[in-house]
């Protein structure tokens, strides 16, 4: 059959040959377009699992592939690389290898809930996209997102003090990203903002630097919250394994062991 | 219904991080429109941050802690039954936050949990009633009241109301939308419009009301960012509107930032001015474009509200 839909494959998985005769048929030229046939053996059967135990992804199990996510997803439209209901087929038949093809763009989900709001299954798909990309950094897949960071920054700040700070956050994420902070459009922002701004609220924006905003009376919170935090990344750590598999690190590092097994 | 039988005469106000910040004209516009309409706002008293679009995606529980901690306040501390926020994203979080404490034993546990070792009392679902400062000044002043305080019509202005994602997304959460006529509606949201109709101003027919500007991506996915919010714009202008109005600091910052950074990295200059509804509702009854913040946006519409005979 011809595939008219040749984006939805992969190019690597495309064959095309010029000139192919099979039993003294010519079935070159448009034809000769194939998919090459491949045996999957490296399932990994807890991945849905896995991903069922990270905050966002419990509801995976519900998904009928009908599509709704991907058809109404705000990045898919700017990437068609970037597809919901694949990734959570992957994840439900345990194809990592498949699903680690995708690893450095999953984390682009923008949270505008459109996929949520399409579900008929209410597997909130966002919540199963933030927990993937969660996945992939906990499992070592890929290093941190600069999305993650962000959120990081953030959420250190609001667990310290209760409340956030705008520059601060900002400044922090360049430095922790590595990127530089006068980026020409921010400065052309900044000038036009200053341009128009009376003195006195600039001293007051810049006075918010020197005193930082804060809930007064916010310790007992900020300790109740880091507490159940810590518990809840020990039983993600639990969950992935992920001790058990630093573990295993550690002995097939270890020379002496080799040298007794022999 | 007279003006003082109306619901939201007096509601606990929760302005949010963003508004102290970045959305500084949207926090000043909001109060002198109250002001200026005689609704009363009272601040929630110590509040903290709703959690934004971040902390859930670290664990979505602190977050709906940390929502439930502010309405703990406006209840338990100060008797109020309504908070208002301007802010889609703490609007949203309150609603979401009040959702999950009805339908999930384990957030109610988490919540319960915090707020004792916190040392505060911890809320219960329906205590307050969470609503955005569309639905504030369309219920608490009425478009009737509202038609006869107008002194200065926006009459000219070609607006295209955009409400973003988290005011409508998911439905669930907002279980007062969706109710037939007179409520607002999840997929064609219209109180903006409504507002601003009231005031002279003529909406367009803008296609991309509840598209997403990329918010959360803003700085960590700047790129993305900028092409959703030029996709904004362009429709906007496509439109033939002047404006667009906004009712969330992060849309707004996002459409301001990236507008700049669309004409400073990709060449595309985008002439369409970007104002907070409350500004152009501001305006219209009297109020100078200074006492509601214009020169605080990072987009000049000065010329053009000149022009128009606004300002």
């Amino acid at each position: 059959m011809p595939i008219h839909e040749e984006h939805l494959i992969r190019p690597e998985n495309l064959k095309t040959q010029e000139d192919l005769v099979i039993d003294g048929i010519d079935v070159s030229g448009h034809w000769s377009t194939f998919i090459e046939s491949r045996v999957v053996t490296d399932y990994n059967e807890a991945l849905e699992e896995e991903i069922a135990a990270l905050p966002g992804g419990e509801y995976i199990h519900r998904c009928w592939q009908c599509g709704s996510c991907t058809n109404s997803c705000t990045v898919n439209e700017v990437n068609p690389d970037f597809n919901p209901r694949y990734w959570i087929y992957l994840i439900r038949m345990g194809m990592e290898s498949e699903l680690l093809r995708d690893k450095e763009i999953i984390w682009q989900c923008v949270s505008c809930n459109k996929c949520t709001y399409a579900c008929p299954r209410d597997v909130v798909p966002e919540g199963v996209m933030k927990a993937t990309a969660h996945w992939l950094e906990l499992k070592g897949h890929t290093p941190k997102s600069p999305s993650m960071v962000f959120d990081e920054v953030f959420t250190e700040q609001v667990i310290q003090t209760g409340k956030i700070e705008e520059g601060r956050i900002i400044r922090s994420f360049f430095k922790r990203t590595g990127q530089e902070l006068m980026q020409d459009w921010l400065v052309e922002m900044v000038k036009r903002l200053v341009a128009k701004l009376p003195v006195t609220l600039l001293w007051k924006m810049g006075l918010a630097n020197v005193l930082r905003p804060r809930t007064s009376g916010w310790a007992g919170a900020r300790d109740a919250i880091q507490d159940y935090v810590d518990e809840k990344n020990a039983e993600h750590r639990k969950a992935l394994r992920l001790d058990e598999l630093v573990e295993l690190a550690k002995q097939e590092a270890k020379p002496g062991q080799q040298m007794a097994a022999e | 219904m007279s003006t003082e039988q109306r619901p939201y005469r007096k509601v606990a106000y929760y302005p949010g991080c963003a508004l102290e910040g970045t959305g500084h004209a949207y926090n000043r516009s909001t109060k002198e429109v109250g002001k200026a309409l005689g609704l009363k706002l009272d601040e929630v008293k110590n509040w903290n941050c709703c959690g934004a679009m971040e902390v859930k995606n670290i664990d979505p529980k602190i977050q709906t802690y940390l929502s439930s901690r502010v309405m703990s306040i406006a209840a338990n501390e100060m008797g109020h039954d309504v908070v208002m926020a301007p802010c889609n994203g703490c609007y949203h979080n309150l609603k979401k936050a009040d959702y999950d404490l009805k339908h999930d034993d384990e957030s109610r546990q988490v919540v319960d949990r915090i707020s004792s070792k916190a040392g505060h009392s911890t809320y219960e679902a329906g205590q307050v009633e969470t609503i955005h400062a569309l639905d504030w000044i369309k219920e608490g002043i009425g478009e009737k009241e509202l038609r006869s305080r107008v002194k200065n019509s926006l009459k000219g202005l070609k607006v295209a109301n955009y409400y973003g994602c988290m005011y409508t997304r998911p439905r669930h959460i907002f279980p007062e939308k969706d109710q037939g006529p007179g409520s607002e509606s999840t997929s064609q949201p219209h109180f903006m419009d409504d507002l601003l109709a009231v005031a002279g101003a003529e909406n367009v027919d803008f296609p991309l009301k509840t598209a997403c500007c990329g918010g959360a991506h803003t700085l960590s996915d700047s790129d993305t960012s900028t092409l959703l919010v030029l996709n904004i714009l362009r429709a906007a202008e496509a439109a033939g509107a002047d404006v667009i109005a906004t009712e969330c600091p992060t849309c707004h910052s996002g459409l301001e930032m990236h507008q700049v950074r669309a004409e400073k990295k990709f060449g595309y200059k985008l002439e369409v001015k970007i104002l907070y509804f409350t500004q152009l509702l501001g305006m219209a009854l009297g109020l100078s474009p200074k006492t509601v913040g214009v020169h605080e946006n990072v987009s000049d519409s000065m010329p053009m509200l000149k022009q128009k005979g606004i300002a």
